[in-house]
């Protein structure tokens, strides 16, 4: 039995071989890259423990801070792994023949196996730390796979703000982990579930439950979060089959499925999940009916089984456990294969505007019937799952008090008519003229919607089997207990039947009057105009707006600016932590000061302070040579001769060549500066020399360890031959550092030349 | 000694840190020396005052007799005063070369890296500094040479 | 041709005696304040006295080496003074070696250092001569 944590590195390693093998044989793109989900799949196949058993390891990843790479791999992370990998085998053939030509076509398969190998470590994460590590992979290998086609603006649009809104809300169930990992002592999904009722208790909970259910919520494109999902159509189509079917968008269902038996039983828990699902429900169904586009419509109408799903997993009845399951497998194999079948009339018509496909079916035969398939199965008719899982649905709906069977209506009647805008519309009727004459694809494009549209079939004729193998475990998961899932396919006529008539009825003739409606409901401006894509628009503008207020700022273009504020933000973090960390020191007198010493500090101050007042630039230079020589006195008094004399000759050329300098340019004595920027350069420099003053005062007041330089003073004549100490540490004891140094002045005046030769740059 | 010579150095560092902030670049290279001149004071200062006599080894004594001075941070100041003045030279040739090629000696006319009115502030500029998506006509060797 | 009759006559007397005093200390720099770092600049004041006055061609064609040349052969002398030892296995870089020079009865203790400070002066004469000379009248 293959470990299933092993069956992630496998996942991830293949990335690379895909994409080598891919460059190599582009052509049988399709057939190399499904073969690594279907392998993976047959793995976890006999991986699988019995039902309602779980398998648990761990690879040691961060011991130090209690991190495993934890698996887990019982009936919800099983069936997650199945659909991910089963769907992914699929889609991964279709791309093959979907993307045939493309030039960049490993690239995608690189992006598309890094996401599903992300999505396993997900989906069979028990450690909360490898859970949102590899959540977030999700989110940036969907950035790439949505913005594929980056050339087009809108495409990169879309994969940023996928990438803003799901790994902001991964920062968010970042920190939501953190601190349920920190209340509860582990990491481990598994064993926090045990402590469910203490954890309950704590003060902390809502907020972990707020910040966790943000994160799913983005994910999950939950109303207000779900612009980004129509958005990231944008995607080739087998990206959004892939991503918008079985697994990105089901990952926060996941996450919260998984989560239930921690916080089930607290209301805000169920409030939130069935507040945010009834929403997006109603929402999704609205935006649904305004869309022409294929794909759009398919897309809302996945927001609305997401909304679905999340109102149901809140719901504390198991039944809605089970409804949930057995709805997300549904789910997954229409929302897939019709994605799949859009994916194919857009690919041989070149268009997949809804309201001006017609008659396709005489052209494409095959793809109408699977399409049909698809879509009796997505409107709930009977014999197909889809009839079960609607059927299942409506009873837990009814269980639960409020708005939710309402917008339970609401919601399978919208889905009633976006099945029949996308599989029975475009078929039927006079054929209208295409871009590109239609015919039924190969078989690599057919494969998938086929089996996919057969399993719904297959499903609903033998519920039974569904139930016990596939949702029965998984259901348990979500309660944290085992549970029994009867799946039939006629229940009587019980209210609920009832119910589904009146929603068949009622799609149908929201269907009938469609062409009608979409438009009324698409020229309602108040959507585009204050709906959240476009409040997300306004606040990425403003971002910009903010970061170029704050460039121009800080990063004016002026030099003098860039100097003040450099000189400000090293002094004043400084001096202020000096003043509140008790760091202002005295280091004493000793040795007392001689009088003329202090009368020579007193000349390089006023030197100084002339250099700085003076208004011509000669009295500057006067200025600096009084520093320069003061300073040179300084150091003869203070027993430092060899300094005095460099301290002198330098002082000299510097001067010479001050003058020679300012000879050949126009004499510009007087600084332009005006009083202001003079009164405010004046306090960044006395800020500048206070600090620097206080830090040096601070410094000297510290101990000092005389060994080097005593070191020095005693080998100097015995072991260097010399009795300058001073020469003989530059020549031969730091002879390196002195080496090092003259380089430096080599390299200056190689540099000085080079300037020098450059005759005119470019004109004034 | 030692709150004299931090005395010394904070004057220096004012000094050249008003100068450093100048709008004449003359007056900038000046606020360099200054700045030199406080580092070599401060290296000194932090060697410590131990003595005032120079640190020659007697002839025939083996040792530095007592009180004498540091020699240690003198050897690295001296290096230091000759590395500070090929600061300032090279900071002077920049002076003259920036004259020479823009006619000013003012830190605030010196934008041609940043111009004023920044791409991200402005979109006209940000437009006028995409790059041009046309290539420029091929030169007559270049033709020539296809 | 620039400067008075006084400024060019003073400023050759000067040179020499520039020079003359720069390797003094250059020499005496072991024992003595000195050394090749003052030795170098004060070389370098001299002939910058005598540029001014005579003008940098005239000041170029009596050096008769290029002062990047200068500065180039200094480092390499510095370089080469300690680089024989690790070249033989010896010692690390820059370890210098002494020996005696006898002159009849006296022995002059000497030393690879000297070479060391030689190219340290010339590197630093170069420098300054590098990037004043330019500026001098021409």
């Amino acid at each position: 039995m293959p470990d299933p944590g092993l069956i992630i590195l496998v996942a991830l390693a293949s990335v690379p071989l895909l994409v080598a093998a891919v460059a190599t044989a582009p052509r049988a793109a399709g057939w190399i890259a499904a073969a690594v989900p279907a392998l993976l799949f047959v793995g976890f196949l006999a991986a699988a423990p019995a039902p309602g058993e779980q398998a648990l390891g761990a690879l040691p990843w961060l011991p130090s801070l209690g991190v495993a790479l934890a698996w887990r791999l019982d009936g919800l992370s099983l069936l997650f792994a199945l659909l991910i990998t089963g769907i992914g085998a699929l889609i991964f053939l279709y791309a093959g023949a979907y993307l045939r030509g493309h030039p960049q076509i490993d690239r995608f398969f690189g992006a598309i196996a890094l996401f599903m190998a992300a999505m396993l470590g997900a989906v069979l994460a028990d450690d909360l730390v490898m859970l949102v590590v590899f959540w977030e992979l999700t989110s940036l290998s969907s950035f790439l796979l949505i913005g594929f086609e980056g050339g087009r603006s809108s495409a990169r649009r879309a994969a940023v703000q996928g990438l803003l809104v799901t790994v902001g809300g991964g920062l968010a169930l970042l920190a939501g982990a953190l601190l349920l990992g920190g209340i509860a002592g582990t990491y481990r999904i598994s064993e926090i579930a045990a402590r469910a009722a203490e954890f309950a208790a704590h003060p902390w909970a809502p907020l972990v439950v707020a910040l966790i259910v943000v994160g799913a919520f983005a994910k999950s494109a939950q109303a207000p979060l779900h612009s980004w999902l129509p958005n990231a159509m944008a995607a080739p189509t087998p990206v959004s089959a892939y991503l918008h079917s079985a697994t990105m968008v089901k990952l926060g269902v996941y996450l919260l499925a998984r989560l239930n038996p921690v916080f089930g039983g607290m209301p805000l828990w169920v409030e939130l999940l069935t507040g945010f699902g009834a929403l997006t429900m109603v929402v999704g169904a609205v935006l649904a009916l305004r869309e022409t586009d294929l794909k759009r419509v398919l897309a809302y109408s996945t927001v609305v089984g997401l909304g679905t799903l999340v109102a149901l997993i809140g719901q504390e009845d198991p039944l809605a456990a089970t409804a949930a399951i057995a709805f997300l497998i549904v789910h997954a194999l229409y929302k897939a294969c019709l994605f799949l079948v859009a994916g194919i009339v857009d690919h041989e018509t070149g268009m997949r505007d809804a309201s001006r496909l017609r008659g396709l079916a005489r052209a494409m035969p095959l793809t109408a019937t699977v399409a049909a398939l698809g879509a009796l199965s997505m409107a709930g008719l009977p014999p197909f799952v889809g009839f079960v899982a609607k059927e299942l649905l409506y009873e837990a709906n009814l269980l639960a008090a409020g708005m939710l069977p309402a917008a339970a209506l609401v919601a399978n009647t919208v889905t009633v008519i976006a099945a029949g805008v996308v599989a029975a519309r475009p078929f039927f009727g006079r054929p209208a003229p295409t871009p590109r004459p239609a015919h039924d694809p190969g078989f690599a494009m057919l494969a998938g919607p086929t089996l996919l549209a057969a399993l719904g079939l297959l499903f609903g004729l033998l519920p039974g089997l569904l139930g016990r193998v596939l949702v029965e475990p998984a259901a348990a998961a979500i309660l944290g207990r085992p549970t029994e899932a009867k799946l039939v396919l006629w229940h009587g006529f019980t209210v609920v039947f009832w119910l589904s008539v009146a929603t068949i009825g009622a799609g149908l003739a929201g269907y009938l009057a469609w062409h009608r409606m979409q438009p009324l409901l698409a020229g309602v401006e108040l959507f585009d105009r204050y709906g959240p894509d476009a409040q997300y628009g306004r606040a990425l503008r403003g971002l910009q707006r903010l970061a170029a207020w704050q460039t121009r700022a800080i990063q004016s273009g002026s030099l003098r600016r860039y100097l003040a504020l450099s000189f400000l933000a090293l002094m004043l973090p400084v001096g202020a932590a000096m003043v509140a960390g008790d760091g202002l020191r005295w280091p004493g007198l000793d040795p007392l000061p001689l009088a003329h010493e202090v009368g020579l500090v007193a000349l390089v101050a006023a030197g100084a302070l002339v250099a700085c007042l003076a208004r011509n630039l000669i009295t500057a230079i006067m200025g600096v040579a009084l520093v320069g020589f003061g300073a040179g006195v300084l150091f003869l008094v203070l027993g430092a001769p060899d300094l005095a004399f460099t301290q002198f000759s330098v002082e000299t050329l510097a001067v010479v060549l001050l003058v020679a300098v300012l000879a050949r340019l126009p004499f510009r004595g007087t600084d332009p500066r005006s009083r202001g920027q003079r009164v405010a350069d004046a306090g960044v420099a006395l800020l500048t020399g206070v600090v620097g003053g206080a830090v040096l005062l601070a410094a000297l007041a510290m101990p000092f360890d005389t060994t080097i330089p005593a070191w020095m003073g005693e080998n100097a004549a015995p072991a260097a031959h010399g009795r300058n100490v001073v020469n003989v540490i530059i020549v031969d004891f730091r002879a390196l550092d002195t080496l090092g140094e003259i380089t430096v002045l080599g390299l200056a005046a190689l540099a000085a030349y080079a300037v020098l030769r450059r005759r005119e740059v470019r004109g004034p | 000694m030692d709150e004299l010579l931090a005395l010394a150095f904070g004057a220096l560092l004012a000094g050249g840190t008003y100068l450093m902030l100048a709008r004449t670049l003359l007056r900038v290279a000046v606020g360099l020396l200054l700045l030199s001149n406080a580092v070599n004071i401060a290296i000194f200062a932090a060697g410590r005052v131990l003595g005032r006599i120079p640190p020659l080894v007697e002839p025939g004594a083996q040792a530095l007799a007592a009180g004498t001075a540091n020699p240690l941070p003198q050897a690295l100041i001296l290096t230091a005063i000759v590395i500070s003045f090929g600061l300032t030279a090279f900071s002077l040739v920049l002076v003259h070369a920036a004259h020479r090629a823009y006619g000013t000696v003012d830190p605030d006319a010196l934008r041609e890296a940043e111009p004023p009115g920044l791409p991200a502030a402005d979109p006209a500029a940000a437009a006028a500094a995409e790059p041009p998506t046309r290539r420029p006509p091929p030169t007559p060797a270049a033709r020539e040479a296809a | 041709m620039t400067g008075s009759l006084i400024l060019r006559t003073s400023a050759r007397l000067l040179l020499v005696t520039c020079v003359l005093l720069s390797v003094f200390i250059l020499v005496r720099g072991h024992n003595e304040p000195g050394g090749g770092f003052i030795g170098g600049l004060i070389g370098a004041l001299g002939v910058i006295v005598y540029a001014l006055a005579h003008g940098r061609a005239r000041t170029l064609r009596m050096l008769r080496a290029d002062p990047k040349s200068m500065l180039g052969v200094g480092l390499l002398l510095a370089l080469a003074s300690g680089a024989l030892p690790p070249l033989l296995g010896i010692s690390p870089l820059l370890t210098h070696q002494w020996g005696d020079l006898v002159l009849g009865p006296v022995a002059l203790p000497l030393g690879t250092t000297l070479l060391f400070d030689i190219g340290v002066y010339l590197t630093v004469a170069g420098f300054a001569l590098a990037v004043v000379l330019p500026f001098a009248e021409e």
